[in-house]
C-alpha cells in the first residue's frame, strides 16, 4: 500500500517512460505478427488469391495448341449460354443435389437421434457408420462399381433371386445418375451424423425432462424440441452439403468410363470443367465455367442466408 | 438380468433393428471388397456368386504390386500426407495465433483476404495453379502437391477460433517473464490449442490421402502418382479383373483404416469440430 503516494508523485515522469515502453512493445508486436502471418499469407496470395484474379482473366481468353492465348472478350460467356452440354451438366448436377442433400441429411439425423439414445453398442455403431468417411472415393467408387456390375454384380444376383432382371446400373443413361446418388448418400451419412450428434449433445437435458413431465410422446418431442434446437446445425450442414454436392467429381469420374454410354447423362459441371481444362485444352472456356460455379455457389449461400431467418432458431 | 432383457423390448429393439440394418449397409461393401480380393478370377464371375473363396488368393495382392509400382504410390502418398499435415499445422497455427492474439495494422483486411479463399470453390484456383506448376517446372513432382497444400485458409480460420477462446492472463504472465510472441505461441498457446490441432491434423490427413483431382492433373507419371490416382489408372488397365481391382482398393484404404482404428475418438471428434465450427 505504501506505493500509492509514490506512484502519484512520479506519475508524470513515468508516463513518458511507459508510453515509450508501450511503443517499443507495440513495434515488437507488429514485427512478430507480420512475421508469423507471412508464410501463410504469402502462400495464400501466390497459390490461391492471385489465381482467382488470373482465372477471371483466363475466362476472357481463348487458348491455342501450344499454351498461347488471346483476348476474346465475352465470347466464352456467350458460349456458356448456348452450350447444350453445360445445360445438361447443370441438370445432372441439380438432380444429384436434389436427391443426395435432403435424403442424406434426413438419414443422418435419424442415425444421430438413435445414437443419442441410451442404448448399448453406441460407439461400435458410430465407428461402422463412419467407415465410408475415411475411405478414399476412388476405392469406394471401385467397389460399388463391382457390386453394380450388370453380369456378375451382387445387386443383380440378389434381384435375380426374386425373379427380376437387373438393370445396367452404371451404363444405362436413365439409371446411372441414380446409382451414383445412392453411393454419394451412403458415403456421406457418417460425416453428417457426427456433426448432428455433437449438435444433439449440446441440447440441454432439461427440455426433454420438461417434455416428459408434460407427457409429450417421442414424435412430439422430436418435432417440437429436437428439430428446432438442432436447426442451426441443420442449416450449417445443408449449406456445406449443397456446396459440396455442387462440386461432385470423384465418384462420377471413377464410376463412369470416359467412353460410357451414360457419360452424357451423368457428367456434372465440375466434370465438364475438368474436361475442358485438362483434356480438351479449352482452358479459356473452362475458366468461364469456374466463374459460373463461383457465381452459383455464392447465390446458394446468399439464398440460404435469407431463408435461415425463417426457420433457424438461435437461442 | 433385467437390463439384458430390456435390450430386446419395444423401443430399444426397434432402435437396434434400424441401426443394425444401417450398419450392415455400411460394412457390406467393405466385406465384399475383401472377399472378392481373395477370389480367383473364375470365382469372382461365377453365378451364383461364391461367398467365401475356396482358397484365399493372397497372390492377388502380390500381383497388384507387380502390375503397378504400388510401393512407390504408397510412399508418395505418405510423404505428401505427412508433409502437408505437419506444414499446415505449423504455418496455420502460427498465422492463427497472430490473427487471434496480436493487434496490428491491417489485421482485419488481411484476415478477410484469407476468408475469401474459403468462400471460393476449388475449381476457380485449379487452372492458374496448374499454370504456376508448369512455369515452375513442377509437373510430375511431389512438391506440386505438397507446396500449395501447405497453406490453408480453413486451417487458419479454425485455429484462430481456438486461440481466441484462451484467457488473456496466460499471455500476460508469459510476457512478464520476458517471453516474446513466438515463445508465448510455442510454449503457452500451442499446448492449449491441442484439440484444434488434432482436428486440423486429422482433417488434412484424410484430405491429402484421399484427394483425386489435383494430384491427377499435376502428376500423371507413375514416379509421382498418389494412391488415388494409381487406383484410377489401375481401373483403366484391368477393367474387368475385379479380384485385382479389389485387392488394389483394399491396399489403398488399409493405412487410413488402421490409423482410424487406433485413433477413432480423435477422428470422430476432429470431424465434429471441423464440421461444427
Amino acid at each position: 500500500m505504501r506505493e500509492v503516494p509514490l506512484q502519484t508523485e512520479v506519475k508524470s515522469a513515468k508516463r513518458i517512460k511507459v508510453s515509450s515502453l508501450a511503443k517499443t512493445r507495440k513495434r515488437s508486436d507488429y514485427f512478430w505478427a507480420y512475421l508469423m502471418i507471412a508464410p501463410t499469407m504469402l502462400g495464400l496470395i501466390i497459390f490461391y488469391l492471385w489465381p482467382i484474379v488470373q482465372n477471371f482473366y483466363f475466362s476472357f481468353t481463348e487458348w491455342g495448341a501450344f499454351g498461347q492465348y488471346e483476348w476474346t472478350g465475352l465470347d466464352n460467356y456467350k458460349r456458356l449460354l448456348e452450350d447444350a452440354a453445360l445445360l445438361k451438366a447443370f441438370k445432372n448436377t441439380s438432380i444429384y443435389i436434389i436427391f443426395t442433400v435432403p435424403i442424406g441429411i434426413f438419414l443422418s439425423i435419424i442415425v444421430a437421434v438413435l445414437l443419442n439414445q441410451n442404448i448399448k453398442g453406441k460407439s461400435i455403431y458410430r465407428t461402422l457408420y463412419f467407415l465410408p468417411v475415411i475411405t478414399m472415393p476412388a476405392a469406394i467408387a471401385m467397389v460399388w462399381k463391382w457390386m453394380y456390375n450388370a453380369d456378375y454384380g451382387m445387386f443383380n444376383y440378389l434381384l435375380s433371386l426374386v425373379g427380376i432382371d437387373g438393370p445396367q446400373w452404371v451404363s444405362d443413361p436413365n439409371i446411372a445418375l441414380y446409382s451414383i446418388i445412392a453411393v454419394a448418400i451412403w458415403s456421406g451419412i457418417g460425416y453428417n451424423m457426427v456433426i448432428f450428434l455433437s449438435g444433439l449433445q449440446g441440447i440441454p437435458k432439461m427440455y426433454y425432462e420438461a417434455a416428459e413431465i408434460d407427457g409429450a410422446g417421442p414424435v412430439t418431442v422430436f418435432f417440437k424440441i429436437t428439430l428446432p434446437l438442432l436447426s442451426p446445425v441443420i442449416f450449417f450442414v445443408t449449406i456445406m452439403s449443397l456446396i459440396g454436392a455442387f462440386q461432385v467429381f470423384d465418384l462420377i469420374f471413377m464410376m463412369i468410363g470416359k467412353s460410357s454410354t451414360a457419360l452424357e447423362s451423368t457428367q456434372s459441371i465440375v466434370y465438364l470443367f475438368y474436361q475442358h481444362a485438362f483434356v480438351l485444352n479449352d482452358k479459356g472456356y473452362a475458366a468461364a465455367i469456374a466463374v459460373l460455379l463461383l457465381a452459383v455457389i455464392l447465390i446458394i449461400t446468399a439464398i440460404q442466408m435469407v431463408l435461415q431467418k425463417k426457420w433457424v432458431h438461435y437461442d | 438380468m433385467d437390463r439384458t432383457f430390456k435390450l430386446f423390448t419395444g423401443k430399444t429393439f426397434l432402435f437396434h433393428f434400424i441401426l443394425i440394418i444401417g450398419a450392415a449397409a455400411m460394412v457390406l461393401p467393405f466385406l465384399w471388397m475383401i472377399l472378392t480380393s481373395l477370389k480367383t478370377y473364375a470365382e469372382s464371375i461365377q453365378v451364383p456368386p461364391v461367398l467365401i473363396p475356396e482358397d484365399f488368393q493372397w497372390g492377388n495382392y502380390k500381383e497388384v504390386f507387380g502390375l503397378l509400382p504400388f510401393f512407390k504410390f504408397m510412399y508418395n502418398t505418405v510423404i505428401i500426407t505427412v508433409l502437408r499435415t505437419a506444414g499446415q499445422l505449423f504455418l496455420c497455427s502460427l498465422a492463427a495465433y497472430a490473427f487471434a492474439r496480436i493487434e496490428f495494422p491491417g489485421r482485419n483486411i488481411l484476415f478477410l483476404l484469407a476468408l475469401t479463399v474459403l468462400m471460393v470453390p476449388g475449381q476457380v484456383f485449379l487452372l492458374p495453379q496448374y499454370m504456376i506448376m508448369v512455369k515452375l517446372g513442377w509437373l510430375n513432382s511431389l512438391q506440386a502437391v505438397i507446396v500449395p497444400g501447405l497453406f490453408s485458409a480453413f486451417g487458419t480460420f479454425l485455429l484462430r477460433q481456438f486461440f481466441m477462446g484462451l484467457p488473456k492472463e496466460l499471455e500476460e504472465a508469459a510476457r512478464l517473464d520476458g517471453c516474446n510472441h513466438f515463445q508465448i505461441y510455442w510454449k503457452v498457446m500451442l499446448p492449449l490449442a491441442k484439440p484444434g490441432l488434432i482436428a486440423l491434423g486429422i482433417f488434412t490427413t484424410l484430405w491429402s490421402w484421399n484427394e483425386l483431382m489435383w494430384p491427377m492433373i499435376v502428376n500423371s507419371s507413375p514416379e509421382s502418382m498418389t494412391l488415388s490416382v494409381g487406383l484410377s489408372s489401375l481401373q483403366g488397365q484391368y477393367l474387368t479383373n475385379y479380384p485385382i481391382l479389389m485387392a488394389g482398393s483394399f491396399l489403398a484404404i488399409l493405412p487410413m483404416l488402421i490409423l482410424f482404428i487406433f485413433l477413432q475418438k480423435q477422428f470422430i471428434e476432429g470431424i465434429a469440430v471441423t464440421g461444427g465450427k
